[in-house]
């Protein structure tokens, strides 16, 4: 697994790392995920296209997370598979796909930009990402 | 990282860095806390966030932490930062995302000695009739356009629907209903989200908690709130749930492009903020007075629905069962308020996220019965351990901006108390003691196990002896309601 939980006395934290921002994205929800302990029903697939624009690449991460975590809380749907994620001038398009929420253990209120930083390391792009829970 | 040395001690309870720390800073961090709660402050970055903080455009004094304080994301939890109202700044962050996050405490005519067969009955029922848990829906689901007047009038919208009396909206905050709500500023996004939760506890560290008046340190208060040694006592610790959450996310996103346009200089972005007289500043203080409004509505939905499990439980069992409201606060806020500084009177926004407002005698804002011994202040504690009612006191209004604690403050990370605590086991433990629990998740139990907190007496000792409240009563917990 490419992220790990980090320690935050309140909240939770996780650090994530991939070859590059597309895979950044995919692993950091995949990271979320499993701090919720999300579990998908089986059943039919929901397949989604998204369009997403930000300021930077943290600000992309922010929205795209956000946008996870909204549907999860109004349409009962866990998106944790992502095809032909694009990144282009900051406009993030592609398509995601996932299954109806079986349970959930945890809720995570938001995704904050608390220094939120995007660096390039010997694994590639890293970041550590703080949700308020 | 800070260290005790950066510190200049004021008293036994009161701590200083001074603006001279750091070149950006615009005030100094004054920190509540004894030499020992100071060892859990320094353990982790609070006192840079603090630091961090006092950046905001338009501070006014210090930013004022207190000994329940600890790391959050960007603004620690705890912290009381006032901006200079309106060229000054707001900053969702300093508020948190759930806004309006906070306590209600009723209070009873049963006694212990009546309750105690029927308690483990008396948890059932609150935990059946008041919905908790991630992603469950609430009590009531309504239309847009009713939703609408819930974030603009508030509490007035529950009385009107018969969910509360005149008596529970004099003893709420605000009287339940902030001026300046505009629902136009809240996004379609927060009401689809707020829609269908209103009246649920959430997750995490929210509760509903019967608890027993077990001490009393001022008679007077104590019988003018309706509080009485040996008598049962509920609290109600939730905030705005999804429509607060999406309110916060919405801001910070925008405020992203804002501290561009005016320029702002902040070492974390999320503290980014707006001046209050700008676009993006008088939509963010109408949007967050919805929420807040919410956030009211939501407690008192769950106020009801005890009340229903609290009649079904001691009806033809003791004369009086009803339980009546002694206060209702928000601990994540910002408030325009006027404060005396260096000698003048100045108005400001007081941002107080995971801090109590704890007015003095005579305040404005409070209600007849409270004018003489100063707003009632909740603290809760960790579950298991006690809860304290305080008072405001003149001092506060001085030293604190009006603000004292909120509760007793995390000290272990939740992936360590998952890794040291079981949830079943930490039920039993406390079944054995007498407290009944419900909960939905048994690692979120572990997460929010007593160790995992500090001790919450010496939090209130500590303001105690600072001056900034005065103790009132210590409860006991009896049953605890967990999502």
């Amino acid at each position: 697994m490419p992220f790990e939980e980090i320690s935050h006395t309140a909240d939770w934290s996780i650090r994530v790392w991939a070859d590059d921002l597309r895979g950044l994205l995919a692993e950091s929800a995949r990271g979320m995920w499993m701090l919720t302990n999300a579990e998908q029903a089986e059943g039919p697939r929901a397949r989604r296209e998204m369009s997403l624009e930000a300021y930077d690449a943290e600000g992309l991460l922010v929205a795209f997370l956000e946008e996870l975590l909204y549907l999860s809380e109004s349409e009962k749907i866990v998106f944790n598979e992502f095809k032909g994620l694009k990144v282009e001038d900051l406009r993030l398009s592609g398509i995601m796909e996932g299954g109806a929420v079986r349970s959930m253990e945890k809720e995570i209120k938001a995704v904050t930009f608390h220094n939120l930083e995007i660096r390039e390391t010997g694994r590639g792009l890293e970041v550590e990402i703080v949700f308020d829970v | 990282m800070i260290t005790l040395n950066d510190l200049t001690q004021i008293s036994e309870t009161e701590w200083e860095i001074p603006q001279s720390f750091r070149s950006d800073m615009r005030g100094a961090v004054r920190i509540f806390a004894t030499r020992e709660l100071l060892d859990h402050v320094l353990s982790d970055k609070s006192l840079e966030q603090a630091v961090n903080a006092t950046t905001l455009p338009g501070l006014v004094g210090a930013v004022t932490v207190m000994p329940d304080m600890h790391q959050g994301y960007g603004f620690p939890i705890g912290g009381v930062a006032a901006t200079v109202f309106p060229q000054g700044v707001v900053s969702p962050g300093a508020i948190g995302y759930d806004i309006n996050c906070g306590v209600r405490l009723l209070g009873s005519q049963i006694d212990f000695e009546t309750a105690k067969a029927h308690l483990d009955m008396l948890a059932t029922r609150l935990n059946q009739y008041c919905p908790s848990g991630v992603g469950k829906d609430g009590l009531v689901n309504i239309s847009i356009p009713e939703l609408e007047r819930v974030l603009k009038d508030g509490m007035k919208w529950a009385k009107k629907n018969g969910y509360a009396t005149e008596a529970d909206l004099r003893c709420t905050e605000e009287s339940g209903a902030f001026k300046g709500a505009d629902p136009r500023k809240v996004s379609e996004r927060a009401k689809k989200r707020g829609k269908s939760q209103l009246g649920s506890l959430g997750a995490g560290n929210h509760f509903i908690e019967v608890d027993l008046v077990q001490e009393i340190y001022d008679e007077e208060a104590a019988s003018i709130m309706g509080l009485r040694k040996g008598h049962l006592a509920v609290q109600i610790h939730t905030g705005s749930r999804g429509l607060g959450h999406q309110v916060c996310t919405d801001y910070v996103r925008e405020f992203q492009g804002a501290v561009r346009r005016y320029n702002i200089q902040l070492p974390d972005r999320e503290l980014v903020c707006a001046p209050m007289d700008s676009p993006e500043g008088a939509a963010y203080l109408g949007a967050m007075r919805s929420a807040a409004n919410f956030a009211f509505v939501n407690r008192t939905l769950l106020a009801h629905a005890a009340r229903r499990a609290f009649e079904e439980t001691f009806a033809g069992k003791t004369k009086n069962w009803h339980l009546h409201q002694v206060y209702d606060i928000t601990h994540n806020m910002g408030k325009i308020e006027v404060h005396e500084i260096q000698g003048e009177r100045v108005k400001v926004c007081v941002h107080r996220k995971g801090a109590t407002r704890a007015f003095g005698p005579g305040s404005p804002g409070l209600p007849p019965e409270y004018q003489k011994i100063g707003q009632p202040v909740l603290v809760p504690g960790s579950m298991g351990t006690s809860s304290w009612v305080l008072v405001g006191t003149e001092d506060s209004m001085t030293r604190s901006f009006g603000s004292s604690c909120h509760g007793a403050g995390r000290m272990m990370s939740r992936s360590k108390a998952k890794k040291q605590f079981r949830g079943d086991m930490l039920r039993l433990e406390l079944g054995d003691r007498g407290i009944h629990i419900r909960a939905g998740s048994m690692k979120g139990l572990a997460e929010e196990a007593p160790n995992a907190y500090k001790d919450v007496n010496a939090v209130v000792e500590t303001v105690s002896q600072a001056g900034i409240a005065r103790k009132v009563a210590r409860l006991k917990p009896l049953a605890v309601i967990k999502g």
